[in-house]
């Protein structure tokens, strides 16, 4: 299996190969995205396309988070920060009257690549937990910057006069229109993320990830490749920040709150990573999950930590990993599934963090239990030397008794 | 800019880098000794502020609530080991962000259900109420030196612990290689509950010791992480040391200059473009530290595995 | 008269009191099979560290080709033409073996910056990388995932990665270490066959392979030479066999 990348074509000769599983899922995935304004006719409203265009944002940016994390190994805590600039940038020009394509876009890209590069430059000179933390600090020095642009709302944000024109017209005012600008976007994220992590240079990062030592040895030095990913996926995701701003026609400071960058983290692992439709589904579903979580309760956030706690202790393979290990099961050898042979494995996997609890419950409750085993084992051995004296004492007693009974005897006799 | 205010915010900057120290100490061990992004400390300090205020309601004696609250901190955190982060030492540091941003989740709402949205408050204890005289007309409240003092003394204890007794010695030794003191013997699992306690006890004292002076609402623990994070990063992880000086340097300069910059940029810009830029560049100025200092050394300025 | 294509120069690197090396001077001949031998802890493997380049030298200099190495990047060196092998294998695990070298050869072969053509369907690049698997036998395990290969294939897969390097300079750290017996005299059978055609720095503590294939052996005792030349000369020399080699040889 290439590369720990699902869905990477072998090294095999260069015929066109048929699509993998992994692409199919993903382009199943689009065709129901595309069939989704139809649905929506039906069914809701145009709110429920709002949700999708937010979905399918969202996904342009989990995918270029992936980009970092699943093929680089660079887990970056800050990545919210490139939506915010992305939909700052755009909006400050449309503010200022240049909100045209031509001008919104480029800007838009420029901003994060820009931003990208300078604290790249710094934070890809480091690794493991220290990465995650500086990209989290300059996320949270890009949402101080933007807090304090007064004359651009500030606090309060910045609402856009008006969508990104296209060519002087309004094209994506039409919020159809829009959502399919969006999709079809999504998909050229989707065939560039994919050609990019098969090519020599994806090739090289996810070797990089893989056995950095090895890769040195053979001529690659990391930090060019790490930086060039960095500002890539960072450009990415100030394209789905053009976008979010677009959309919501308003931008704040709160695009770029470090919370936000954890949300976009917990898409790509829910989905799950080291494929690319996983953080795809992932930031689909984070969505409906908060959409349907805030319609039951006011606090749903209470609902979503401890289930973002119990994915990671149990689930970190995400949605990805659970049909990956579905398909892995059905390619074993079959074992019929049987109501009570389903009953036993249920139990068996709901049982077993239950059981583990248990154990451990049970040994600190036994803990008491061996110490006083222990204690009386010890005071056992310190009396024996008394016990034993005790135990001759008693058995001289009869011959002691029978010596004194004779003597007594031979007394009486002698009288 | 006076004289008298620049001492004022020197303390006060002094005064916030005790309290980064507090939080950032436990941190830095937690990180350093088990290698766990723990980013559910935030919260950790505020449930300390929130467990003091509760305590002060039920007690109504500052000093009583303040044990009460630090007791109750420990166990939480304990339990939170206990019941989570034990399974995750050794995982993914994806699984860890993953897993203690839940944390924050569920705590930052639980807070919110519990007690409201609404901030609450604590007063200052009468024995530390007031204000002594620093210079000629200046005065500065009692309890924020209380505050300093109590920090300082933590620290010069902790210090004392690291370097002098076994068990110090144990956290220093695990800091640096962590699968080489398991493989001496000693019971790694205690020794990593040991640390995550101690670290929850910091951060606790620390929210307790602020909830007179903040106001204590949801979310406070938040900010507060991502500077523990700053200094850690500058100080070196795993490095107590380190975290002190950090810590001291990264609340002097990011009050300082939240104070400050306006009126510096004003000597060199025109007052306009100063007012404009000063907030900016105050707030971003501990982050141009952190990667000043990074892009010389990478790995902080003391960190505990050491240099090659 | 060869000439020498590497040399160190009074190389020395201590870990505080530990010495690792101690003005190591050491030449080495184009087209050479030159073998290290020392006991444990000799410091064989941070020399080949330092001129390899993952380890910087305190004190001296080491020249190739008469440039000065001593403070380039080890992707600098791999670039000049030196190729190693590790001590504890190390392999992209999650890589096809025929993965594993076509990226030693994607290295030599043009830049890496390219960002649409797939690399895995480059013929060239797997053209080369097959040679390079047949010259050490693993052909047939050519797309089974490398942290899947045994640990005998594991170490050929490395002498691979290295040979499709095109290197002018092969580093080999204990390349039998942990073999079994037809591993070792595969490997050894490999290693005869890149004799003559490579300049070859071999550190190995196997005394059969070493003296089968050694042109010339160096002894490092304690972070010092203690003895260097050919193979009989240093067999018979009092001071190795006091040190390393024991008495019965």
């Amino acid at each position: 299996m290439p590369g720990a990348m699902r869905g990477i074509p072998a090294a095999a000769p260069s015929a066109p190969r048929a699509p993998s599983f992994d692409q199919c899922l993903a382009a199943s995935l689009f065709a129901l995205l595309a069939l989704l304004p139809l649905l929506s006719h039906g069914i809701a409203s145009s709110y429920s396309l709002l949700v999708g265009e937010r979905a399918v944002i969202f996904a342009i940016a989990a995918l270029s988070l992936e980009l970092l994390i699943g093929a680089g190994g660079l887990v970056s805590f800050g990545h919210a920060a490139f939506l915010g600039i992305g939909a700052y940038a755009a909006g400050i020009a449309a503010s200022h009257g240049l909100g045209t394509l031509c001008l919104a876009l480029p800007a838009a890209l420029a901003a994060s690549a820009v931003f990208a590069l300078a604290t790249g430059a710094i934070a890809v000179r480091t690794r493991g937990v220290y990465f995650i933390m500086i990209t989290l600090a300059f996320a949270q020095m890009a949402f101080f910057i933007a807090t304090s642009l007064a004359p651009y709302g500030g606090d309060d944000g910045l609402t856009w006069p008006t969508r990104t024109m296209v060519l002087g017209r309004p094209i994506l005012k039409d919020q159809l229109t829009f959502f399919y600008v969006c999709l079809a976007l999504l998909v050229a994220t989707y065939l560039g993320v994919s050609r990019l992590i098969a090519s020599r240079f994806g090739r090289v990062l996810r070797g990089l990830k893989d056995n950095e030592t090895r890769m040195q040895a053979i001529g690659f030095t990391p930090y060019l490749y790490r930086l060039t990913a960095y500002v890539i996926a960072g450009t990415l995701c100030g394209l789905a920040g053009f976008l979010l701003g677009n959309q919501a026609e308003f931008v704040s400071p709160a695009y770029m709150h470090w919370q936000r960058s954890g949300e976009l983290i917990i898409m790509v692992l829910l989905g799950g990573t080291g494929t690319l439709y996983g953080p795809m589904l992932g930031a689909l579903a984070f969505l409906l999950l908060e959409e349907a979580l805030s319609r039951l309760t006011e606090h749903w956030k209470v609902i979503l930590g401890p289930a973002l706690v119990l994915t990671a202790l149990f689930a970190s393979g995400g949605i990805a990993g659970a049909i990956a290990a579905c398909r892995r099961r059905r390619a074993a050898p079959r074992v019929p599934v049987t109501l009570p042979r389903l009953v036993h494995h249920l139990l068996d996997a709901g049982l077993e963090p239950a059981r583990s609890w248990r154990r451990a419950i049970r040994r600190r409750l036994l803990r008491p239990a061996h110490l006083f085993k222990r204690g009386a084992h010890r005071a056992r051995a310190a009396c024996e030397p008394a016990t034993l004296a005790l135990g001759r004492g008693l058995q001289a007693l009869p011959s002691l008794a029978e010596r004194g009974l004779r003597t007594s005897v031979e007394r009486w006799w002698r009288r | 800019m006076s004289a008298s205010l620049f001492v004022v915010q020197l303390f006060n900057g002094l005064q916030l880098g005790i309290l980064l120290f507090l939080v950032a100490a436990g941190l830095t061990l937690v990180f350093g000794v088990m290698d766990f992004i723990n980013l559910a400390h935030g919260v950790q300090y505020m449930l300390g502020a929130y467990l003091a205020v509760m305590a002060y309601g039920i007690t109504g004696t500052f000093f009583l609530s303040v044990l009460l609250a630090l007791l109750a901190s420990l166990l939480f955190g304990l339990l939170l080991e206990l019941l989570v982060f034990r399974h995750l030492y050794g995982r993914d540091h994806l699984e860890q962000v993953l897993a203690t941003f839940g944390i924050i989740m569920l705590l930052n709402q639980g807070v919110k259900l519990l007690w409201g949205a609404a901030p609450l408050n604590m007063p200052i204890p009468d024995l530390l109420s007031g204000s002594v005289p620093l210079l000629e007309g200046l005065r500065y409240p009692v309890y924020r030196f209380a505050i300093i003092a109590a920090g300082v003394l933590v620290a010069a204890g902790l210090y004392l612990f690291v370097t002098s007794t076994r068990l110090g010695m144990l956290v220093r030794a695990g800091a640096t290689n962590a699968a080489m003191v398991s493989a001496l013997g000693v019971d790694i699992k205690r020794l990593f509950t040991v640390v995550f306690g101690f670290g929850a006890m910091l951060a606790g004292f620390a929210g307790v010791m602020v909830a007179p002076i903040l106001s204590v609402e949801p979310g406070m623990g938040d900010q507060i992480l991502i500077l523990a994070f700053v200094v850690i990063v500058i100080g070196g992880i795993g490095s107590i040391r380190g975290a002190f000086l950090a810590a001291v340097l990264v609340g002097v300069i990011d009050t300082l200059g939240r104070s400050f910059m306006t009126d510096v940029l004003r000597l060199v810009l025109a007052p306009t473009t100063a007012r404009v830029i000063g907030p900016a560049l105050a707030s971003m100025s501990i982050y141009l530290l952190m990667a000043i200092v990074l892009a010389i050394r990478p790995a902080g300025l003391f960190p505990a595995k050491g240099r090659a | 008269m060869k000439r020498a294509v590497l040399k160190l120069d009074a190389l020395s690197k201590s870990f505080g009191a530990l010495r690792v090396a101690e003005a190591i001077g050491l030449e080495i001949l184009a087209g050479e099979t030159h073998a290290i031998i020392g006991p444990n802890g000799a410091g064989k493997t941070s020399l080949i560290n330092q001129i390899s380049g993952a380890l910087a030298p305190d004190k001296g200099r080491i020249v190739f080709e008469g440039r000065d190495v001593t403070w380039m990047s080890m992707a600098a060196r791999a670039h000049l033409g030196f190729a190693r092998s590790f001590q504890i294998t190390q392999v992209l695990r999650h890589f096809s073996a025929l993965e594993n070298v076509a990226l030693a050869v994607q290295a030599r072969s043009g830049s890496s910056f390219r960002f649409w053509q797939a690399a895995a369907g480059e013929a060239a690049l797997n053209r080369a990388a097959m040679r390079s698997l047949d010259s050490v036998e693993l052909a047939a395990r050519a797309d089974t995932p490398a942290g899947s290969l045994s640990h005998g294939e594991k170490r050929r897969l490395e002498i691979a990665i290295a040979l499709a390097q095109a290197p002018k300079l092969l580093l080999l750290d204990e390349p039998m270490a942990g073999a079994g017996i037809e591993e070792t005299q595969r490997l050894v059978a490999t290693l005869k066959s890149l004799k003559g055609r490579y300049t070859i720095v071999l550190v190995e503590h196997d005394m059969q392979a070493v003296f089968a294939l050694a042109d010339r052996i160096s002894v490092l005792v304690a972070g010092r030479i203690i003895a260097s030349g050919e193979p009989q000369a240093v067999r018979a020399n009092a001071a190795v066999r006091a040190a390393y080699l024991g008495e019965a040889t």
